[in-house]
């Protein structure tokens, strides 16, 4: 990567340093736990101990004895059952089944909540959660999604004749003769752990309720403030206008925070109990049970092949695990995988059918990639398997099937706007010097070791998304986003944004885009979100779509502004507006820079209004509500290159090379920051994550000593290149790139150990590859 | 992850340490292992005695032909000093490689050994050292070798009104190794195995296979024998028996035993 230079000042292209990140390197930052309200009472909740049981009686005597301790709420003194709205319903019918704020009758997973306590401080309540007495009739339980639907499992929800939520489907006419046709079958079965989100902050919420006005604010952790308040709104029956929710600085979300959780309603019900504001912050053990985990899927593949490897048609049946429940999207999630199935290659013949079962476990909902990931790592690990069955090169294979013109209507519907697959791939096996791999794999067995390459050639779906194609996915939510800009009278700027940054830069980023589309400088745009007091609707930010839609309607409300500001101009200056040239900073009349105006003397001269042109209101402000022509497909190949050791299982990634195409590039900073991030999350999950549940429904990784995420140490050497091909769909041509490293990694890595291991013979390996589980392999491959 | 409420004082003078003890305080050394255990609930201590502020507890030095530590000496200074390096490599070795910076510059000797868990490494390298400890009550002093000082789980030999104040590390123990294999750079042992060649022969200690660290006394009858590596290695689990767990198979442990007292011995031998 060539070293770029950092600045603390600039416009779309340039390497700024984050203006917001001085308050976090200084501990300045607020988040949540750092608000204290008059008055505050704190929460915790009595949770699930059994993955599935009755209710028989719960018996908080012993807890309200406790002296500060205010109130327990269960569910017969707070018997609200639309705990969370599910906002998901992809290809209608889908069974949701209902979730009450505090357990009704039923315990379905180890976490749920049952009962919260209300006390003076944090560690009284924890000491009253301990002294609340819950009699459980335990009940047969399910935890693995493959067993919930056979026939004779235990039935998670007694209301329903199974385990099945959902079938999605996606066949094509002619695929049945396209298989038949095929003179090779290649099938592969690839299970995509069970991960938890773990972000740094945990989930927080304080629910501040006037019983004399009725208005309640919630201050939440959340990626997604403007829907928690809609769901309030719902759930209270009370108007969104005396819902307020505040987002203070959220310290990572990962999907974990797109949600809307029964914990949120219920801060704001226990405040209407005890009259007092009160306080959740979600613990470390307790965040590892009670907020989504992501993945959970296990994939049965099926491809037809031609001799050279082109795929002629492809099959995959699947199974997702959604939990105990449907959270804010979780039938959405494998909805996203059915989509991005053929990945970037031409398939025109699919069978794509993902069944969703309900077990006793914690939900599952987005976490970074969301669904994507799941069809990513599958289709990958197929093309190697493909070219392993037919002893071809992985790189030929790919090239073989790329898509080649766009737009390309995929068979799952999609239209893929652009792309150069094979020429990310051509950067990218340069270097990785992927021609003089074999000299090093020998190299390496001269030691004792084995060395692999392996590739992942991706391409997402990103920048959620034009409304109507939500609306017809059976999402609940537009895909519109909002932005606001106000120039004040000294020619400073207010940037409103209704994305909801939680460690994206948005304040760094949306500033260099006033900049470059405004004239204002960098330092004088203020950068505000996360309050629904103060800001129309906004969608938040997820789907790498705050730039590719929260950014365009930014760039939108700015030529708005440059717009009017060019009326007022000519006004002052007496011409026409079509006599007007813009410098970047200001409007002057053609070859004459001695009569100009700088866009701060338009801004004072708009707000003393002291004269205008016929039809202009005062005030240089605009607003857009931008909704996307079409979703954004950014794309890439990463290639990581392994070496073995067969005495301990140990896998070392020696070099990681990626290439991504997310197209034009407000930052580069920022972009390297996300690929590096979100291949350290691939990473996570190809090596060391993995939320284990035992048979009987107890969580066998609940704290950071089983569940391990990777540490700084743990992260190899990568290599970031890009190539730029700028989306057609927006005026910026930007696509999306938080969610690209984590997409791509999980496959490139378990490709190259793949790789490493064939010569003994070895064809898949299951995530997480822990050294245990690799010695293991290499055993009994030897033996 | 919210511990129950306790007592705390922070001790001025050994005797007070003793005597808060002998009360019924848990000594509270760097905190990196009981304060984890209480956030859990796994520990609920009514009170605290911090050790923190007591200097004489504090430092290495010669002592005839061993090295005396405090009990309290982090294991970043343990790792880091020379005395020890170069006379009893094999403890130096294991402190370097506990957890992160972070937990060195705070967790000690003293705690790690008071703290007995099965998959410590400095209860390993100090059986594999062949040191001991000294410990203290208000009833005076005595000396527990470290082969009689871990019992099990979590559990020492230490009565319950005595702290332990010094390491005794023995200066003979140049010639020695610590191999851990674990599975991030911050993580505890899976397997660890510490060596010291030393001039009553060989001794071998592992963690994580075990209630405690145990000798690997098949390897070490091998060797001390005048058996071949690889036969010591073959031998090297003998009488072990780990357990399957999300880490990996008792198999696999066993045979992570023989891997690390391979490698840890060829250092050892080339000290
Ligand atoms: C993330 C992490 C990773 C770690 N990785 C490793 C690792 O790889 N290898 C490893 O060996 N350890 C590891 N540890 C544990 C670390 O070594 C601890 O420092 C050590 O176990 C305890 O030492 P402490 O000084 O922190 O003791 P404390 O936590 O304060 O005390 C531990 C126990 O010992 C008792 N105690 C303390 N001092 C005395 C004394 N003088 N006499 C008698 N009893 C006493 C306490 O009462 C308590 O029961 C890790 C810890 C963490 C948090």
């Amino acid at each position: 990567m060539a070293t770029v230079e950092r600045v603390t000042s600039g416009g779309i292209g340039d390497s700024v340093l984050r203006k917001e990140d001085r308050k976090f390197v200084t501990g300045e930052g607020r988040y949540v736990d750092d608000l204290k309200l008059p008055g505050m009472l704190h929460g915790a909740f009595v949770r699930s101990s059994f993955g599935h049981a009755r209710i028989v009686s719960i018996d908080a005597s012993a807890a309200l004895a406790m002296p500060g301790v205010h109130a327990v709420l269960t569910h017969a003194t707070l018997p609200v059952v639309t705990g969370v709205l599910s906002a998901s319903n992809p290809g209608g019918d889908v069974r949701h089944p209902e979730q009450a704020v505090l357990a009704k009758e039923f315990a379905r997973y180890v976490g749920e909540p049952v009962a919260m306590v209300i006390a003076d401080d944090r560690y009284l309540a924890s000491d009253a959660v301990n002294a609340v007495h819950v009699e459980y009739e335990p009940l047969p339980v399910v935890v693995d999604a493959e067993q919930a639907l056979a026939p004779g499992a235990p039935l998670v929800h007694a209301e329903y004749d199974s385990n099945l939520c959902k079938t999605l489907e996606s066949i094509t006419d002619g695929f049945d003769a396209a298989l038949a046709k095929a003179p090779r079958k290649v099938t592969l079965r690839v299970h995509n752990q069970r991960v938890t989100p773990m972000p740094m902050e945990t989930r927080g919420c304080i629910g501040d309720w006037s019983n004399s006005t009725g208005e309640v604010t919630l201050y939440t952790s959340t990626q997604v403030a403007h829907f928690v308040r809609t769901f309030i709104s719902i759930v209270c029956g009370t108007s969104e206008a005396k819902v307020r929710v505040v987002t203070p600085d959220v310290g990572g979300g990962f999907g974990a925070k797109l949600n809307t959780y029964r914990e949120e309603f219920a801060v704001c019900a226990a405040s209407k109990v005890v009259g007092r504001p009160v306080k959740w912050i979600e613990d470390r053990t307790e965040n590892a049970v009670a907020t989504i985990h992501g993945r959970d899927q296990t994939q049965y593949y099926e491809a037809g092949v031609a001799e050279n490897g082109r795929i002629l048609a492809l099959k995959l049946d699947a199974i997702q695990n959604n939990g105990a429940y449907n959270q804010l999207l979780t039938p959405s999630i494998s909805h996203l995988t059915l989509f991005m199935v053929p990945g970037c290659y031409d398939i025109q013949d699919v069978s794509i059918t993902i069944r969703q079962a309900f077990t006793n476990t914690t939900p599952t909902d987005a976490y970074r990639g969301a669904g994507r990931p799941e069809a990513t790592h599958g289709i990958e690990r197929l093309l190697d398997a493909i070219a392993d069955e037919l002893g071809l090169d992985p790189v030929e294979v790919r090239r073989t099937n790329f898509i080649t013109e766009f737009p390309y209507a995929s068979a799952t519907g999609l239209s893929y706007d652009s792309g150069d697959y094979a020429a990310t791939m051509d950067v990218a096996l340069g270097h990785a010097d992927y021609a003089g791999f074999e000299a090093r794999r020998a190299e390496s067995k001269q030691n004792g070791r084995y060395r692999g390459i392996g590739l992942s050639t991706y391409v997402e779906v990103c920048g959620l998304a034009p409304s109507a194609v939500t609306a017809a996915l059976g999402i609940g939510a537009p895909g519109w986003e909002h932005s606001t800009v106000r120039l004040h009278p000294t020619g400073k700027a207010t940037v409103i944004t209704g994305t909801s940054p939680h460690g994206q830069g948005h304040a760094t980023s949306w500033s260099q885009i006033a900049q470059t589309e405004l004239g204002i400088p960098f330092e004088d745009v203020e950068v505000i979100h996360g309050d629904t007091a103060f800001q129309p609707y906004g969608l938040g930010t997820y789907g790498s779509r705050s730039l590719a839609v929260g950014g365009i309607a930014l760039y939108r409300s700015l030529g708005k502004v440059r717009e009017k500001a060019r009326e007022l101009a000519a006004h002052l200056l007496e011409c026409s507006v079509d006599d007007l040239e813009w410098t970047g900073t200001s409007w002057q009349v053609k070859g004459s820079p001695d009569r100009a105006k700088t866009i701060q003397e338009l801004a004072y001269a708009g707000w003393t209004a002291a004269t205008l042109p016929e039809g202009i209101e005062p005030v240089l402000e605009a607003t857009t509500f931008h909704d996307p022509p079409n979703f954004t497909f950014p794309f890439g190949t990463h290639i990581c290159e392994v070496e073995i050791d067969p005495t301990t299982g140990r896998i070392e990634i020696l070099q990681y090379t990626a290439v991504d195409d997310c197209g034009n590039v407000i930052n580069p900073m920022i972009v390297d920051g996300q690929v590096h991030g979100g291949i350290i999350q691939g990473l996570g999950q190809a090596l060391f994550e993995e939320t284990v549940y035992a048979d009987d429904g107890q969580m066998r990784t609940p704290t950071l000593v089983e569940y391990l995420v990777p540490s700084a140490a743990d992260v190899p050497p990568m290599s970031l290149h890009r190539t730029t091909t700028p989306s057609p769909s927006n005026p910026l041509g930007v696509k999306g790139i938080g969610e690209a490293g984590t997409i791509a990694a999980s496959a490139a890595i378990v490709n190259a150990a793949v790789d490493a291991l064939s010569v003994l013979g070895i064809r898949h390996i299951e995530m997480p590859m822990q050294p245990a589980r690799i010695w293991k392999l290499i055993e009994e491959a030897k033996s | 992850m919210i511990p129950s409420a306790l007592s705390y004082t922070k001790a001025g003078t050994l005797d007070e340490a003793l005597a808060a003890v002998a009360a019924g305080a848990r000594p509270l050394a760097g905190g990196q292992s009981l304060v984890p255990m209480m956030r859990l609930r796994l520990a609920a201590p009514e009170g605290l005695v911090d050790l923190g502020g007591l200097a004489e507890l504090v430092g290495i030095c010669e002592d005839g032909d061993e090295l005396a530590v405090g009990a309290m000496t982090t294991h970043r200074s343990v790792a880091a000093d020379p005395q020890i390096l170069a006379s009893c490599h094999v403890v130096a070795q294991a402190a370097s490689g506990v957890g992160s910076l972070v937990i060195r510059n705070r967790g000690t000797i003293g705690g790690s050994l008071g703290h007995a868990d099965p998959h410590a490494d400095l209860p390993a390298a100090l059986l594999a050292a062949g040191g001991a400890v000294i410990v203290r009550s208000s009833r005076g002093e005595r000396r527990i070798e470290a082969d009689d000082l871990v019992t099990s789980y979590l559990t020492t030999s230490l009565a319950s009104d005595e702290l332990i104040t010094q390491v005794r590390l023995p200066k003979g123990a140049a010639r020695s190794a610590y191999a851990k294999f674990h599975r991030r750079a911050i993580d505890w042992s899976i397997v660890g195995v510490g060596v010291t060649i030393g001039s009553a022969g060989t001794r071998v200690a592992v963690t994580g296979v075990g209630d405690r660290p145990l000798r690997a006394t098949g390897f070490e009858d091998v060797i001390n024998a005048g058996g071949s590596l690889d036969e010591a290695v073959a031998q090297a689990g003998t009488g072990m028996s780990p357990l399957d767990d999300l880490d990996g198979s008792a198999e696999y442990k066993l045979h992570l035993v023989g891997v690390l007292a391979r490698q840890a011995y060829t250092e050892a031998s080339g000290r």
